[in-house]
């Protein structure tokens, strides 16, 4: 499967990674792919990683633009983002 | 319903004008600018750089909108965001709303404020004399969301 993430504030500034394209085997593991399986996946990568995505700082998800909690059902060619709560206004 | 994310600065005299003029039964116009100001948590606030998720945004702040829309009878609701780097004192975010009668545009305009903070993915980051930092979600924004669900 392949989807497609989005980083945003400080997710984005300190992973230094603003988007990627990402392609995962389609087994089992992908075929039940939700956000929070997700992040401890990308969690993986290294120290800061895991301290971005699994660690104190809250992190929001979404699902092609619509907020979604952790175990919501990720699927192919489905548009993903990452970032802490939202400070606008 | 309008709704805008921009760079650029907003007139919002010519937005409540439009409102008022669109039609002649409007007997409210309820309005909110939020501004940048050059002092926060103590410290002095030169800028402020406001970052969003292109696409994602509009969405969250159109729903917004129609859940307000669906709540109350409100003639029209304008909203305008604006993203990139802001000094302070300038004009951060307008909300109008018109309906016949003000008390469901007050309602109205305070819910979607209420929601925009809390649900539109817009991130602050503002410049101190310390150096940049991001900005905390506040609770106090949760709990006055939270309200309209009582």
């Amino acid at each position: 499967m392949k989807i497609k993430i989005f980083y945003f504030a400080r997710l984005k500034e300190t992973l230094k990674f603003s988007t990627e394209d990402l392609e995962l085997p389609d087994d089992a593991f992908a075929s039940t792919l939700t956000i929070l399986k997700l992040k401890a996946h990308l969690a993986k990568r290294s120290d800061v990683w895991q301290q971005m995505l699994m660690g104190k700082l809250k992190v929001r998800g979404a699902i092609n633009h619509a907020l979604v909690d952790d175990n919501a059902l990720i699927i192919d060619g489905d548009e993903v983002a990452f970032f802490p709560p939202v400070t606008g206004g | 319903m309008a709704v805008s994310v921009q760079t650029e600065d907003f007139d919002a005299g010519l937005e409540i004008s439009r409102l008022r003029n669109a039609r002649k039964d409007t007997g409210a116009v309820v309005s909110f600018i939020g501004l940048v100001r050059d002092l926060n948590e103590g410290d002095q606030v030169s800028q402020l750089t406001l970052e969003h998720y292109p696409g994602m945004t509009e969405k969250a702040l159109e729903a917004i909108v129609s859940q307000a829309q669906s709540r109350w009878a409100i003639f029209d609701a304008v909203v305008i965001h604006r993203v990139g780097t802001l000094q302070a004192t300038e004009q951060i975010v307008l909300v109008a709303v018109s309906s016949a009668h003000r008390s469901e545009a007050f309602k109205a305009c305070e819910f979607i404020m209420d929601y925009l903070k809390t649900e539109a993915p817009f991130w602050k980051k503002e410049r101190t004399q310390s150096g940049e930092r991001w900005l905390d979600a506040k609770s106090t924004d949760d709990e006055a969301r939270e309200r309209w669900h009582q």
